[in-house]
């Protein structure tokens, strides 16, 4: 059976939905008509693949972590490898995707948020190669955390531009995209980075990073002759996270785990877990799980990657939680320091901080399962963005 | 027809700066409820979101406020505030306790007819007018929605943009009146950008309502440390904007 969330109206269950000013609802529904005709047509998806291939690198290996598997003593692991992908992470896939369809569209300006930078990067990137005017919001204090990224961007001819209100993350990046798109919709294509905001976003998003899911499901069967028992992968909008999940949502015994930020603690308040200790609201044009106070207003949240520093969750895990399809666990910041260790150490791969968060996860369950079990770990990217984050942390200095 | 945001600066100066706007020759006061996030508005009504919140204005103390101020004026009030704070309380709650509280209407930019479903049926019953908005690039289908789903007016969002001071009113305003009259003979106001007497003034002679926000929470900004000179301020330039409107469109 084909799942066919969501439905015409953009909703997963109670979850998803257009919750956004009048002034954009003509451009959704603009983008969702452009986007359902490429969806089913040869030529666009023969292009897409031709640029995943040969300008992304894909397929990427699905490896074997042998000396991990074997230092935790417990379930066979394999890494997805999005770290080897151009620009270093799994936010090429949907920016290719998305690139071509506002091409197609005839947008001659393209905006987007960024946390990490990853996904500003790949932006700037994909403006590069098809030579298209790119505008990258990034809130002031990720610009401080991850000024390589904001370098990478400039060098590739995009503007970054700092945003200054509210708590100075992703969070206020996307408030300020959505200003700018807001104001200029008619030429400009927002290319949101994650399953998140209004529909049609998260299921295009889901759609263009699912050739994570669908070369991974082919990589296991071809290589241990079966399905694996989990797949994990870590959770800040979510975008890696469905990419891989998606193409095992049918697949009901693979056990889905999403590893969203744990930050400071949970208790503490500061941290990125919408899905584990969030309540269902309506953020960035969707209804999904988020972090809010009593009276509706939304809490900041807190990571020490800035790629999962958000305080709301896309539609499509809010209803995954919410049906129980997929769990949601979290991960300390500390922890994830360890798991960036960890996969260095033991494999020779410096993950993302992100990503870090899942091996951290993987560490604390692997050795108690058995070594006929197979754990697969969605290697969202590479870690060389993070290499001052984490210095810090251990108190090294550079 | 002033926006000011409640708690802006404190919930004590919005019951003021309300009934002086009422003095002034306002017609309806647009009472924002503060937000996190609002997408849709410009710098300036962000500040007053953030100076609002700060102070720990909640939407039950604006409430409170509509309630008590309903022993001064029955100046019609229409609450304008983003959808999550409204859907954390419950729509129903919400629709229920803004009636008791006296409140005439609810705006919520973001709450495009598509979503709007829970809240016409928490409305369906009680009198709460639901005002949608118009933008400019509305489709005629879109407006015929929302003009057959407002109650109250129709609010015409005179930019392509966020809500702010400009400094000439878009030459669309006209059409996209012309064209929202042609399908709907409900009241539509004006706003997003009317920042001086002579703009309202020149919206006035096609529009049936003038809705000025950013230029007057700018004066409070001006003034925040001095209350005096912020309502003194407040007041001359609501009755510059009220004599402005009131030349063209007789009552």
């Amino acid at each position: 059976m084909k799942q066919t969330m969501p439905d015409k109206t953009g909703h997963f269950g109670e979850f998803g939905g257009r919750y956004v000013p009048e002034t954009l609802m003509p451009a959704l529904l603009e983008l969702e008509e452009a986007y359902m005709s490429i969806k089913n047509d040869s030529e666009f998806q023969v292009e897409f693949d031709y640029y995943l291939r040969q300008y992304a690198g894909r397929p990427n290996p699905l490896y074997y972590a042998d000396r991990l598997t074997e230092k935790l003593g417990g379930a066979k692991i394999y890494l997805k490898r999005e770290d080897l992908n151009h620009t270093g992470a799994h936010k090429i896939n949907n920016a290719l995707g998305q690139i071509l369809l506002a091409r197609r569209m005839g947008k001659k300006r393209i905006i987007a948020e960024t946390g990490a930078g990853q996904h500003g990067v790949a932006t700037a990137t994909v403006c590069a190669k098809f030579n298209l005017e790119c505008e990258i919001y990034m809130g002031e204090e990720d610009i401080q955390r991850q000024s390589l990224n904001v370098f990478r961007m400039r060098l590739m001819g995009a503007t970054v531009i700092p945003v200054t209100s509210g708590s100075r993350t992703l969070k206020d990046a996307v408030n300020e995209s959505m200003r700018d798109w807001v104001t200029n919709v008619r030429t400009t294509h927002l290319l949101i980075g994650s399953v998140v905001g209004a529909h049609p976003y998260p299921v295009i998003v889901r759609d263009f990073q699912s050739v994570i899911g669908k070369e991974t499901r082919e990589q296991i069967l071809a290589q241990e002759g079966c399905l694996p028992d989990q797949v994990i992968a870590c959770v800040g909008g979510g975008s890696n996270a469905i990419g891989i999940f998606y193409p095992f949502y049918h697949d009901e015994s693979v056990e889905l785990i999403g590893v969203e930020a744990g930050g400071e603690s949970v208790l503490s308040g500061n941290h990125s877990a919408s899905l584990g200790a969030g309540s269902i609201g309506v953020f960035h044009g969707a209804k999904c799980y988020v972090l809010q106070g009593e009276d509706g207003q939304i809490t900041p949240a807190h990571s020490i990657s800035a790629g999962l520093d958000y305080p709301g969750v896309g539609p499509e895990h809010s209803f995954y939680r919410a049906t129980g399809r997929a769990k949601y666990v979290s991960i300390e910041d500390d922890e994830s320091i360890e798991g960036f260790k960890l996969l260095s150490e033991t494999e020779g791969i410096i993950p993302a901080l992100e990503t870090s968060h899942a091996v951290a996860y993987i560490a604390s369950v692997a050795p108690q399962m058995n070594p006929s079990q197979i754990v697969i770990l969605c290697l969202s990217g590479r870690g060389d963005k993070d290499v001052y984050t984490v210095a810090e942390a251990l108190n090294v200095e550079l | 027809m002033p926006y000011i945001c409640a708690g802006d600066p404190t919930l004590d100066l919005s019951r003021e700066l309300l009934l002086t706007l009422e003095e002034a020759g306002a017609d309806l006061i647009e009472f924002g409820i503060p937000f996190s996030d609002p997408i849709a508005d410009g710098p300036i009504i962000q500040k007053a979101s953030e100076r609002s919140l700060s102070g720990g204005t909640s939407i039950d103390q604006v409430l409170n406020l509509v309630s008590s101020l309903r022993k001064e004026t029955d100046i019609p009030i229409a609450l304008m505030g983003y959808y999550n704070p409204i859907f954390r309380m419950g729509v129903d709650t919400f629709c229920q306790q803004a009636v008791d509280a006296g409140v005439d209407g609810v705006i919520i930019p973001d709450l495009p007819p598509e979503e709007a479903e829970p809240l016409l049926e928490s409305v369906s019953g009680c009198n709460l007018a639901t005002i949608f908005l118009v933008a400019p690039t509305s489709t005629s289908n879109r407006i015929v929605k929302i003009a057959e789903l407002s109650k109250g007016f129709i609010y015409c969002v005179s930019v392509t943009g966020v809500t702010g001071v400009r400094d000439v009113i878009s030459g669309q305003v006209s059409s996209m009146v012309s064209e929202i009259r042609s399908h709907t003979d409900k009241p539509i106001c004006v706003g997003f950008g009317v920042s001086t007497p002579e703009q309202a003034k020149q919206v006035a002679q096609i529009a049936d309502g003038v809705i000025v926000g950013s230029a007057i929470v700018k004066m409070i900004e001006k003034n925040l440390f001095d209350e005096l000179s912020m309502l003194q301020d407040v007041r001359r330039f609501a009755e510059g904007l009220s004599k402005g409107v009131k030349e063209i469109i007789v009552p």
